[in-house]
């Protein structure tokens, strides 16, 4: 018989299911105890609802992915929206021939092969399902000079393929091709098809096909579909129904942990290499090329990520910030840190020998606790301003690391030091309760996202100079004075990207000065180079990068370039001539 | 032996052929930059541990350089990986990858203090 042909469709795709199922079903079951309660209490609510509209919109529409690189955008909606619809009509279609849904798989996606004749609304269907053919078409017409040229999606380096993705990816570029030729050969021997498939069909009168022909054709796309089924579960392509899965389990409340689990492997595989993450990275300009998100990500799936590798990174956020599927890139990377350096985490036992501090007196309990954190100890102009302000202002403070303090641990979370970080964190967390105060006041950003992520403070509020001093001016303790000196801001990634705080020092900026604007700024502002973050960039590449990010800050030659960071300060003041200074110091001097 | 009423120090001489290596060549090879190092204090005068301890990130990486690791592992456990030894090294040696190059070499080569 010559529907032979339908058996590689069909093991393929019952092939990809039971992979699939298995695959997936062990994820879910791997997670923890809570994370399961999670789904469970959200399945029936509104959450799904929500999940359904964004898998809609991201998973097929590719809205992100959109905004961010219209032609890859399309390019990437072509192949998803436009099979969903062909595989939803085809149903469609198939129904209103045969009046029953119940019929085998293959009805539906090999239907012009079956049906020839005319039946009510035939017209329209096969012009309908010949239109979105060729929306497919032009996506897949897209795919192969993306391959050729990735430059005409302005995207620098497409990513490199292991075999099973080339399989995968090559039977993916043959799928609508042949369905094209498969169905044409049906149209020109039946006279049946739309617009499309009957118009290539006359070419091949022209030509003069016969059913051998057809049905090899036929075949040719059967084996393709099959062999992209088989490919599918081991390539990159995972991401499609993996992404699905990930938005949803994020819409019921699971956030990643520090260390690695079955939530994070889905989002490793919820990755569509779209290469987006390539494009925002700073490190090309110091021509490393090698480890950005998508590569680390890669590596993680194939178990051959380096140290080199790891450690090569500002985790300066703006990948994760870029990234159209949201996956938490910068967690991601520290959580595989965690795991690198798990065996050789510091107890830190000096701690407990420490002095303790003269005890509080009881009636005197502060307005707020000042951390200055080892960085603002490197920039005492920064230290002495934030003081200034506080004395100015009446404020009553307890200055936490005057003397001698530890550091807030954030540095060690970044290299991965998870447990090591814990002691520091433990013994700084009991000296700020014990304080009493309500507020505790940061200098740096640094420490300031590893209270508001790690520390478990309770009722007291974290706040960052530039967010009380604000508030200070605006309860009238403070007053600023004006002037006429043209400033620019930049946005610190652990306060901007990191803790979302934007607003609070450029209204600061606004009240000394004009404050101007660059053309990076806010969730996309470049990182200055000095980050923590990277263990392994050497300074010559560190000037590079803080050269380029100096250039978009300084491309309207303000008088002043203010930053919240005493590292972004101390990145910045070596080697430019603009005046650097921290809102702390800008406030202070507007105060006179 | 005689009692002068004075005593002398335990000698302190390297045998060259006798140090291990397999540490400072770990670090090296992965941080190149450490061979720049002029053991000059910058870092050790601003370190956040020595403030606390000690703790003497200098003297450390010499001993470390001369094969001497009967203390690495106790002494590089009180480095809080703050950073401001890499903003104060006039080198820009990272000294936090040296750090996190010693806690691993150490027990790669399973090297543990002498009691
Ligand atoms: S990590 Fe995000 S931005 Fe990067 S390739 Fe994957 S999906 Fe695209
Ligand atoms: S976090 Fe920053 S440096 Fe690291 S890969 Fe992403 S964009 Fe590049
Ligand atoms: S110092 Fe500032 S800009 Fe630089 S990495 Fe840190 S937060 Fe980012
Ligand atoms: S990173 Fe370690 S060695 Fe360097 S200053 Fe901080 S505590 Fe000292
Ligand atoms: S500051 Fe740099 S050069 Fe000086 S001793 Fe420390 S690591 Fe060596």
């Amino acid at each position: 018989m010559e529907t032979y042909f339908i058996l590689p469709f069909t093991l393929g795709m019952l092939f990809l299911l039971i992979v699939l199922f298995i695959k997936y079903g062990l994820w879910i079951t791997k997670l923890s105890h809570i994370d399961k309660l999670r789904i469970v209490q959200s399945i029936f609510t509104r959450r799904s609802w929500d999940a359904i509209k964004e898998s809609f919109l991201e998973g097929l529409v590719h809205r992100n992915m959109y905004k961010r690189n219209p032609l890859l955008g399309y390019m990437h909606m072509c192949f998803a929206m436009g099979w969903f619809l062909i595989i939803v009509f085809g149903h469609v279609e198939c129904y209103m021939y045969y009046g029953t849904l119940a019929k085998a798989p293959w009805y539906p996606i090999f239907f012009q092969y079956y049906v020839h004749e005319w039946f009510p609304g035939e017209r329209f269907m096969t012009n309908l399902m010949d239109f979105l053919l060729l929306y497919i078409l032009t996506g897949v017409l897209l795919a192969y000079f993306k391959r050729i040229n990735s430059k005409i999606f302005g995207i620098k380096k497409t990513t490199k393929l292991k075999p099973l993705d080339r399989v995968a990816l090559i039977s993916l570029w043959f799928i609508f091709p042949m369905r094209l030729l498969a169905e044409s050969a049906t149209a020109a021997l039946y006279g049946n098809g739309g617009f499309l498939t009957n118009t290539v069909g006359q070419l091949f009168v022209w030509i003069g096909v016969n059913s051998s022909m057809e049905s090899m054709l036929w075949w040719g796309y059967s084996l393709s579909l099959g062999l992209f089924f088989v490919g599918f579960p081991f390539s990159r392509y995972m991401h499609i129904f993996t992404e699905i899965l990930f938005i949803f389990l994020r819409h019921y409340g699971i956030k990643l942990k520090k260390q690695f689990n079955s939530y994070s492997r889905i989002q490793v595989y919820s990755c569509s290499r779209c290469g987006v993450c390539i494009d925002v990275c700073q490190m090309h300009v110091a021509n490393i090329s090698n480890n950005q998100s998508v590569y680390i990500l890669k590596n993680i799936r194939d178990q051959n990520l380096t140290d080199r590798k790891l450690y090569n990174c500002l985790l300066c956020g703006r990948c994760e910030q870029a990234c159209p599927v949201r996956i938490n890139l910068n967690d991601l990377r520290i959580s595989q840190r965690i795991r690198a350096t798990k065996e050789f985490n510091s107890d830190y036992a000096f701690l407990q020998t420490l002095p303790v501090d003269e005890p509080q007196m009881i009636d005197s309990k502060p307005e707020v606790i000042y951390f200055a954190g080892c960085m603002t100890h490197m920039t005492p102009g920064i230290k002495k301003s934030v003081l200034k302000v506080l004395d100015k202002a009446g404020v009553k403070y307890q200055f936490m690391d005057k003397e001698k303090g530890a550091c807030c641990g954030r540095p060690l979370m970044l290299a991965g030091q998870y447990e090591a970080a814990k002691k520091l964190i433990a013994y700084n967390r009991e000296k700020i309760l014990e304080s009493r105060a309500p507020i505790l006041l940061v200098s740096c950003p640094i420490c300031y996202k590893v209270f508001k992520d790690d520390y478990e403070l309770g009722q007291i509020t974290i706040k960052h100079h530039s967010e009380y001093f604000l508030e200070l001016v605006n309860q009238g303790r403070i007053q600023l004075a004006q002037s006429e000196k043209t400033i620019v801001y930049h946005d610190p990634c652990e306060l901007g990207r990191g803790c979302g705080v934007y607003e609070p020092p450029r209204e600061l900026l606004r009240m000394t000065g004009q404050l101007q604007s660059v053309q990076q700024e806010k969730v996309n502002s470049l990182c200055c180079s000095g980050s923590l973050g990277d263990l392994s960039l050497s300074m010559a590449d560190r000037n590079v990068i803080k050269a380029e990010t100096l250039k978009v800050l300084l491309q309207k030659n303000p008088d002043v370039l203010a930053t919240a960071c005493p590292l972004c300060k101390k990145t910045f003041v070596k080697g430019v001539d603009v005046q650097v200074k921290d809102i702390a110091e800008i406030v202070a001097e507007a105060m006179e | 032996m005689r009692n002068f009423g004075f005593s002398t120090t335990k000698s302190r001489t390297i045998d060259y052929g006798d140090i291990d290596r397999r540490l400072i060549s770990y670090i090296l090879e992965n941080e190149p930059t450490f061979n720049a190092c002029l053991s000059c204090g910058s870092c050790t005068a601003i370190c956040s541990a020595g403030n606390l301890t000690s703790f003497n990130i200098r003297k450390l990486s010499l001993q470390i350089r001369l094969g001497d690791l009967e203390k690495t592992h106790e002494e590089i456990d009180k480095c809080m990986l703050c950073g401001k030894c890499l903003l104060e090294c006039p080198r820009g040696i990272n000294t936090r990858n040296v750090v996190m190059l010693i806690k691993k070499g150490l027990t790669i080569f399973e090297i543990k203090d002498k009691a």
